[in-house]
C-alpha cells in the first residue's frame, strides 16, 4: 500500500474513532472562528447596511478602502495584531497575545470587511429596487438600512456562511497570533500546516477532510437556504431584490 | 376650493437628461388628474417630486403641510413578511403603535377584500393581490392626495377591472374630506372612466391641461395641442 493511501486510511480511522487530539483541534478551530464571526457579523452587518443606503460626502473613498481590505492577506492582518497585542504593543497589557482570544481577535477583523463589503452590495441592491417606495412610506435612512437588511436576511446568512468559511480556512493570522500551541491555540489549518511539515500525513489528512467536509457544508447549507427561498417565493414578481421597481 | 398643491416653472434633470422642463400645475382638493403621455414624458418623475421623492432643480413647488400623501406604485415592493403587516408598516411609520396598525391593517385589507390573505406571506402573492394590498397600506393611511404612478399597467385584464374599481372607490372620499388623486396611466379608457382633468407631457412639457371631457374632444384638444391630439388618436385606434 503507497504512503498516501495508509496516510489516508490511517486519516480515516483517527476520524471515526473519535481520535481525542484531532476532535479537540476541530473544536477549537470551529469556537474560534464561530466567535469571530459573531463579533464580526454584530458589527459587519449593522455598518454594511447603513453603507448600502446612507449618502454621504467620502463614501466613494469608504467603499474604495473597505473593498482594498478584502483583499488583505491574512498574515498582514495576524502582523498586525500580533503588534497591538504583543508587550510592547497597545494592548500588551492585557495579556492575549498566543490565545484563544488573540485568534478570535484576528480572525474577526479578518472576516469584518468582507461582512461589511458584502452586506453593503446586498443591501444597495435592495435599496435600488425598493428604497424608493420605503421613502415613500415615511422611513428615514436608518431605517431603511435595518428593513432592508431584515428583508435580505436570506442572503446575508449566506454572507455569514461565507464569513465563517473564510474564517475556518485561514492559516496566516491564527498562526503569528496563536503560535500553534499544542493543546491551547493549535486550530486545523495550522495543525495541517505543522504535520505535514513534520511528515506526520495521517493527522493532516484527518484535518484536512474534516475542513473540507465543514467547508462542504457550509455551502450546501447556502445552496439550500437559496432553494428554499426560491421555493417559497415562488413566481411572485417582486421577485430578488432590485428586480422590481 | 382648496388648493392641495401647485409647482411653477418647475424643472427636474437627471444628469444631462431633462425629465422636467418649465411645468406649471396646480392641483385642487377633490380633483382626479391624470397624467397622460409617451413613456419617458415625465409622468413618473412629476408624480415623484409631487410625492417629495425628487426635489425641483429649479422652480417652485408648494404642498401643504398638513396634506397626507400616499403614493402607489407601478410594481408595488412588499417584504419579506406577512401582508397584514406589510400594510401595517405604513402605519407604524406613520408613529401608529405596531398592535394598532395591525388592527387597522385588517381593516383596510378587508376594505380591498384580502382579508382571508393577511397572514399569507405577500412575495407569494400574485401581481394583482399585491396591488391591492398595496391600495390597503395607501388607503389605511387616511392620505388626503393619492399619488399612483400606472398602478394597473403590469396586470392582467380581470387585476386591472378590480384594481380601478378600488381606486374609483376610494377617490370618491368623502363630502368632509375629499379625496384628490393624480395618476399617471397610458390606459386612456381608464383616464375617461376616472379622472375630472387630464394632462398631457411630452418631453416633460405640459401641452395640455383639460377637463376630461374637452381633453376627449377631438377639435378641442387639437386648438390647445396638435402633439396631445395625435397622441389620443394613437392610443385609441
Amino acid at each position: 500500500m503507497s504512503t498516501f493511501t495508509q496516510s489516508a486510511v490511517t486519516a480515516l480511522d483517527l476520524i471515526t474513532s473519535g481520535d481525542p487530539a484531532l476532535w479537540t483541534i476541530v473544536g477549537r478551530s470551529l469556537a474560534v472562528s464561530a466567535t469571530a464571526c459573531l463579533l464580526a457579523c454584530g458589527l459587519g452587518l449593522v455598518l454594511g447596511s447603513w453603507l448600502g443606503v446612507a449618502r454621504f460626502r467620502g463614501r466613494g473613498v469608504c467603499l474604495t478602502l473597505l473593498n482594498t481590505m478584502l483583499a488583505v492577506p491574512s498574515v498582514v492582518v495576524g502582523l498586525v495584531v500580533y503588534l497591538l497585542l504583543s508587550r510592547s504593543g497597545l494592548f500588551g497589557a492585557w495579556g492575549w497575545l498566543f490565545s484563544f482570544k488573540a485568534m478570535v481577535v484576528a480572525q474577526a477583523l479578518l472576516v469584518l470587511p468582507v461582512v461589511t463589503a458584502l452586506t453593503r452590495q446586498v443591501v444597495e441592491d435592495a435599496e435600488h429596487g425598493h428604497g424608493e417606495q420605503l421613502r415613500s412610506l415615511g422611513a428615514g435612512t436608518l431605517l431603511r438600512s435595518v428593513m432592508l437588511a431584515w428583508d435580505e436576511r436570506f442572503a446575508l446568512l449566506t454572507v455569514l456562511i461565507a464569513a465563517f468559511g473564510r474564517a475556518v480556512s485561514e492559516v496566516g493570522a491564527v498562526m503569528i497570533v496563536g503560535g500553534n500551541i499544542d493543546g491551547f491555540t493549535r486550530v486545523m489549518t495550522t495543525a495541517i500546516a505543522l504535520e505535514t511539515s513534520k511528515g506526520d500525513l495521517p493527522l493532516a489528512l484527518g484535518l484536512g477532510l474534516v475542513l473540507l467536509s465543514v467547508v462542504l457544508l457550509l455551502n450546501s447549507l447556502i445552496a439550500l437556504v437559496r432553494g428554499w427561498r426560491q421555493r417559497v417565493e415562488g413566481g411572485s414578481f417582486a421577485g430578488p431584490a432590485g428586480a422590481a421597481a | 376650493m382648496r388648493t392641495v398643491l401647485t409647482l411653477h416653472g418647475v424643472n427636474l434633470s437627471f444628469g444631462p437628461v431633462a425629465a422636467l422642463r418649465d411645468v406649471n400645475l396646480r392641483v385642487d382638493a377633490g380633483e382626479r388628474v391624470a397624467l397622460v403621455g409617451s413613456n419617458g414624458s415625465g409622468k413618473s418623475s412629476l408624480l415623484r417630486l409631487m410625492h417629495g421623492l425628487k426635489a425641483p432643480g429649479a422652480g417652485c413647488f408648494v404642498c401643504h403641510a398638513s396634506v397626507r400623501q400616499a403614493m402607489v406604485f407601478q410594481r408595488p415592493f412588499m417584504l419579506r413578511t406577512s401582508v397584514q403587516n406589510n400594510v401595517a408598516l405604513g402605519l407604524w411609520l406613520d408613529g401608529v403603535r405596531w398592535h394598532t396598525a395591525r388592527a387597522q391593517a385588517l381593516r383596510a385589507l378587508a376594505r380591498v377584500d384580502m382579508a382571508e390573505l393577511a397572514g399569507r406571506n405577500a412575495r407569494a402573492l400574485s401581481g394583482g393581490q399585491q396591488q391591492r394590498v398595496a391600495l390597503a397600506r395607501a388607503w389605511a393611511r387616511q392620505p388626503d392626495l393619492w399619488l399612483l404612478d400606472e398602478p394597473t399597467a403590469s396586470l392582467d385584464p380581470h387585476a386591472k377591472r378590480e384594481v380601478e374599481a378600488l381606486m374609483a372607490d376610494f377617490a370618491r372620499g368623502s363630502p368632509q374630506r375629499p379625496m384628490t388623486m393624480v395618476f399617471a396611466s397610458h390606459n386612456l379608457g381608464q383616464v375617461k372612466r376616472l379622472a375630472s382633468r387630464v394632462v398631457y407631457l411630452e418631453h416633460g412639457r405640459v401641452l395640455a391641461d383639460l377637463p376630461v371631457g374637452d381633453f376627449f374632444n377631438a377639435e378641442r384638444l387639437q386648438a390647445v395641442s396638435a402633439a396631445a391630439c395625435l397622441f389620443v388618436k394613437g392610443e385609441l385606434a
